[in-house]
């Protein structure tokens, strides 16, 4: 079952990727998610693992997931390497000046699951989209509130230098 | 699913794996009448059970199966019961951990249903994770497929080679005794006094993990667990059935023995993991079975009777 979502946001697309890149504030935004830990030495980029779990119905669903594409400031892929089977990415493209449209897509499933599979992958989309559509908002909010602060710290560093003149 | 977890193989407290030099009479097989028909008949019957129940073999657990059937598990745990699973994070991410809960929900015990799907999706079916049943629940031809789960036959030698191999032991001190309580006494932890899982912890040096749910006993109206009906038809001396329960079940109406199971009725679990309990830093270096049982039992009946607080409706949660 794929689920993805998709929306606009009126930031810089290096300063979207910089939040959505870093594994320390996955949680800050991605709904649903209970459990976002880097696995092994390596913090990010190709290669580098996470535990992850999202919670779904009756239980906390994931694992171990790789990352499998890391295209900065574009591409961020993941696949499971235990657990469920699952592929997640964020997707960033430039829509015009100073906009990013932002795509979060989820794929899972359980192979050879047969009938019972296909049954709890329809049950749980509602869920899924929602962790999905919900996570795009807690970002877009994430954005907007890193953009305000940049704003700020900007105009604190210039009013120094104006009033030295 | 049917995983009380009783007698053993040796006839020990059930699922109460106990170091102690073994019983001069092994209560397990009938040993009186010996000579009389019935003895025979008694004597008879319970080999024939004893030769039935297949040899535990830790092997038998597939991480496949599981994994395949985690659909299924998560339908019934997440449409049917509405289950809730708080503190898994408690659950030592490595190494071998006793997993004590209390039992509800009769032969079909929705605990263990949900608490196996939680389980295995948090820490992955990689990772091995055994429970402790009653022997004449895996000589059930029709439920062979728990084995794949891994469900074995309770006794301290599977107990100590699960958790010699580093896994997450499941166990059920209050087994077939408590699981058939009546439906009044579903807010009440009852071990019946079995200590014997306490000194597996100290033995093998691990930790335990209380596990404390609620909402089992709802799932059917349990009347009476029928001790004195069991001793009256020697099972407890023929199947190691300390109890014959009477319950009022779907589809059964008035349900005697529930050796075929029911529809249990959708009854929300909720279900709360403890923090670890390290035996010898808690309770020192020659920790006291009896005071750790008082201890243990004390926390999880605080436990459910805060759960039990949180229910407004039978049934709804």
């Amino acid at each position: 079952m794929r689920i993805a979502g998709s929306m606009q946001v009126a930031a810089p697309i290096e300063l979207v990727w910089s939040i959505v890149s870093d594994p320390e504030r996955a949680l800050d935004f991605m709904h649903g998610v209970t459990r976002w830990e880097t696995a092994g030495d390596q913090p990010s980029g190709q290669g580098a693992r996470y535990r992850m779990l999202m919670r779904v119905g009756s239980a906390e669903v994931g694992g171990l997931v790789e990352v499998v594409e890391w295209a900065p400031p574009c591409e961020f892929a993941w696949t499971s390497v235990t657990g469920v089977d699952q592929r997640g990415r964020w997707r960033l493209r430039q829509a015009g000046r100073g906009r990013t449209r932002v795509e979060f897509r989820l794929a899972y499933g359980v192979a050879g699951s047969g009938i019972w599979g296909w049954v709890a992958e329809r049950v749980a989309a509602p869920t899924v989209k929602d962790h999905v559509h919900r996570s795009l908002e807690q970002l877009r909010r994430l954005v907007e509130q890193e953009q305000r602060r940049e704003r700020a710290a900007t105009r604190a560093g210039a009013a120094p230098a104006a009033s030295s003149r | 699913m049917a995983t009380t977890a009783t007698g053993s193989r040796n006839g020990h407290d059930a699922r109460a794996p106990a170091p102690a030099p073994p019983p001069a009479e092994d209560p397990g097989r009938p040993t009186s009448g010996g000579s009389s028909l019935l003895g025979r008949v008694l004597r008879e019957l319970a080999e024939q059970t004893q030769r039935r129940i297949p040899r535990a073999d830790l092997d038998e657990r597939d991480p496949d199966y599981i994994r395949e059937r985690l659909p299924q598990l998560w339908l019934a745990a997440s449409i049917w019961y509405r289950g809730e699973v708080r503190g898994l994070g408690n659950i030592p991410d490595t190494g071998p951990v006793l997993l004590v809960g209390n039992h509800s929900g009769g032969n079909m015990t929705p605990d263990t249903l949900v608490f196996t799907l939680a389980f295995s999706s948090y820490f992955g079916v990689e990772r091995a994770f055994y429970q402790l049943a009653h022997n004449l629940v895996l000589s059930m031809p029709w439920l062979g497929f728990l084995r794949k789960f891994g469900t074995v036959a309770a006794s301290p030698a599977n107990a100590r080679k699960a958790l010699d191999s580093g896994a997450a032991l499941l166990v059920y001190p209050g087994g077939d005794y408590e699981v058939h309580r009546p439906s009044w006494q579903g807010s009440r932890v009852d071990f019946g006094g079995r200590k014997g899982f306490i000194r597996l912890a100290i033995e093998q040096n691990v930790p335990i993990v209380p596990v404390v749910s609620i909402g089992g006993q709802e799932t059917a109206f349990f009347l009476t667990r029928g001790e004195r009906l069991a001793r009256l038809l020697a099972l407890d001396r023929v199947f190691r059935l300390k109890v014959l329960p009477i319950s009022l079940a779907l589809p059964w109406g008035v349900n005697v023995g529930d050796m075929l199971g029911h529809i249990p009725l959708p009854a929300k679990i909720t279900i709360e993991t403890l923090p670890p309990i390290d035996l010898r830093e808690e309770f020192g270096p020659d920790p006291d079975p009896s005071e750790v049982y008082d201890h243990l039992t004390r926390i999880m009946q605080d436990t459910l009777d805060a759960l039990a607080s949180e229910r407004r409706m039978p049934l709804l949660g």
